[in-house]
């Protein structure tokens, strides 16, 4: 196992910069999820650590030792590809032994370790199939034997589940847990899965236009997005925003309303600001405004409404079946201690 | 659901037709080579002579130059075919990998050299070869094919590689191999039906070319075999039966080669279930 340190990482195509400065120090053993809007670099950074891809400037150490021009296969880091990424021509056992083979480890440690990883992922019944005759998620767990057999320094995972149907991505969800928790790997792995992200990371890494915008554990960025971005992305539904200026006793929306709110002093007045609150801290409630019900949608776990405030969108999610039709006036109230307040810079404004 | 028998009978009478088109002529090719010499002209033209015989056959093998002929041809044709198709593998595998700046220019040129008839650079080769003695010599006819097959067969093995996910080659690193080896134990075996392919045709195409087997070559020891074909010509008449027994006989390895290949070939139509 090892620690991964990626100091000041840029890369560019030509002129279109992917990165631009990327920091992170990994620890060992850790679950580092990396998630982002598609095109935000992700699966380049991925390659760039896995040694796929040229570094532009900057440097990535591995137990701190320098790895930029290290060839892949002397990383020894494992990949799972979103595509799995199996050799047809070879059968399952041979596609996890591979590795092995070639570092011409002897029979009985390839026997033992394939023996180990199918247990391990239910997969003795499959190992002389070719892999065009295993499905989808059957391949997927091959994908993983082919990663887990070489105890390798690091595991990255490319969406590794993304090819899945709900229910198994669910089950494999919960393996890759287990098997983390059993081989203590330090492992980078990106998803554009919230629950995924949610569920495994000892810390989420947000990233967004080539820069990393938030590091920390999945409750530090649910509960305290750093800023506009963060807030937004994480959470399903999203959180919902109000722009407003800054007053002396708290914050004026755009349609006239006041939140008395205590913010830090500091910033001039009529500054720009813009309020979040995600839709499962909206309280249904006898007092407060009134809002129009534009939508209903019904998850079986809650219902989440579509709401017209003053002519501003809201999202609500609530968990009470109440019976709401479109058309139907609600009344909703904002707790305080809910709020989210980011300046017109986008960041966060501690309370 | 009953199916109509109308369509059905139209399709398979419309590959009949075909399969009668494009076999015909060498049917008659085997017609002629059996027929005796006196029923050739006095029978007029009938499917089948009254009378068969295998006398151009012993004639051909026994006293003409046809078994040398046969030789070289298979000679020049299988190290061609060989030579072609290992460089187009390496060079097709970099313009499918590789971004480098030349690509532009080298595959630009490369379709310049298909544009050329080969009669004119026929005077310009000749001049080439023949201060290094590669005129008149097997060697020569298998560097001047290589040299025209090579661009083709480049195009070819790209087409193959392109349809292999480029992940495969990315995992095989990972794993531990250099991209040599991944090219060789990942995206070769993978290759096989493109390999197969370019074998084919570049044989195929060493196989029955002429131009420049007669202008590089005179004599009959480094003669191949479409070229010895021209010997049955002779100033007052030509010996149809002996040419067209030689003839015959010429096309038993290049059908034995596709029958060797075809289960590759065949992989190619289907290669989609290849993808893992
Ligand atoms: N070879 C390349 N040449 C030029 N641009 C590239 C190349 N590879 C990737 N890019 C660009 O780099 C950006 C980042 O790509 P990357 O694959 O890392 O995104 P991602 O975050 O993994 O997205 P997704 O979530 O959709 O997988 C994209 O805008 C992409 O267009
Ligand atoms: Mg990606």
């Amino acid at each position: 196992m090892a620690s991964i340190t990626i100091d000041n990482l840029a890369k560019s195509y030509g002129t279109y910069s992917v990165l631009q400065g990327v920091n992170l120090e990994i620890k060992d053993g850790e679950f580092i999820v990396l998630v982002g809007p598609s095109g935000c670099g992700k699966s380049t950074l991925l390659r760039m650590i896995a040694g796929l891809e040229e570094v532009t400037s900057g440097e990535i150490r591995i137990d701190a030792s320098r790895v930029n021009e290290r060839h892949p296969k002397d990383r020894d880091i494992a990949m799972v590809f979103q595509s799995y990424a199996l050799y047809p021509h070879m059968s399952v056992a041979r596609n996890m032994s591979y590795s092995m083979r070639l570092r011409k480890a002897s029979k009985e440690k390839i026997e033992a370790a394939i023996a180990g990883a199918a247990s391990k992922l239910g997969l003795e019944p499959y190992l002389e199939r070719r892999p065009k005759a295993l499905s989808g998620g059957q391949r997927q767990r091959v994908a993983m034997g082919r990663a887990i057999v070489r105890q390798p320094k690091a595991f990255l995972f490319d969406e590794p589940l993304s090819n899945l149907d709900a229910r198994l991505r669910e089950q494999m969800r919960a393996e890759i847990k287990k098997m983390h928790g059993d081989l203590k790997a330090t492992s980078i792995y990106v998803t554009h899965d919230q629950i995924e992200a949610m569920t495994l990371a000892d810390r989420i890494v947000a990233m967004h236009g080539g820069l990393v915008q938030q590091v920390g554990s999945p409750l530090e960025l649910y509960d305290r997005p750093a800023n506009l971005f963060v807030a937004g992305f994480i959470g399903s539904p999203g959180m919902n925003f109000f722009e407003g200026t800054r007053h002396s006793d708290g914050v004026r929306l755009a349609d006239g309303t006041l939140l008395k709110v205590q913010l830090p002093p500091g910033a001039d007045d009529e500054q720009g600001i813009t309020v979040g609150i995600r839709p499962e801290h909206v309280e249904l409630s006898a007092e407060g405004v009134g809002a129009t019900v534009d939508l209903v949608e019904p998850t079986g776990f809650g219902i989440i409404l579509h709401l017209s405030l003053n002519g501003v969108d809201l999202k609500v999610f609530t968990s009470d079946r109440a019976f709401l039709t479109p058309g139907q006036q609600v009344s909703v109230s904002f707790p305080t201690h809910h709020l989210h307040f980011f300046d017109a810079g986008g960041n966060r404004i501690l309370r | 659901m009953r199916r109509s028998i109308l369509p059905v009978f139209a399709h398979r009478l419309a590959i009949l037709c075909y399969i009668v088109f494009a076999l015909f002529p060498l049917f008659w090719l085997l017609k002629v080579s059996l027929t005796p010499n006196d029923l050739l002209y006095s029978e007029g033209v009938r499917m089948w002579p009254s009378r068969t015989t295998f006398e151009h056959y012993a004639f051909v093998l026994q006293h003409s130059a046809f078994p040398v002929f046969f030789k070289n041809s298979v000679i020049v044709s299988g190290s061609t075919a060989i030579a072609v198709t290992i460089i187009a593998s390496l060079s097709g595998y970099a313009l499918s990998r590789f971004t480098f700046r030349t690509k532009y220019w080298i595959v630009g040129l490369m379709l310049l050299t298909q544009m050329f008839p080969l009669v004119m650079l026929v005077a310009p080769i000749f001049k080439i070869l023949t201060p290094l003695g590669l005129t008149n010599s097997l060697t020569g006819l298998v560097v001047v094919y290589t040299a025209f097959n090579v661009p083709f067969a480049t195009f070819l093995m790209q087409s193959f590689f392109d349809g292999i996910p480029k992940d495969l080659e990315k995992a095989a690193m990972i794993d531990g191999a250099t991209r040599f080896i991944a090219f060789r134990q990942i995206i070769l075996p993978l290759t096989l039906p493109g390999i197969a392919a370019t074998l084919g045709f570049v044989f195929t195409a060493a196989w029955s070319e002429l131009l420049f087997a007669l202008m590089l070559i005179n004599g009959n020891n480094a003669a191949t075999f479409p070229v010895g074909l021209l010997t049955f010509v002779s100033k007052f008449s030509v010996d149809f039966g002996q040419m067209m027994a030689a003839g015959v006989m010429a096309l038993i390895p290049a059908a034995l080669f596709f029958l060797l290949i075809q289960r590759y070939l065949v992989q190619g139509l289907t290669a989609g279930a290849v993808k893992g």
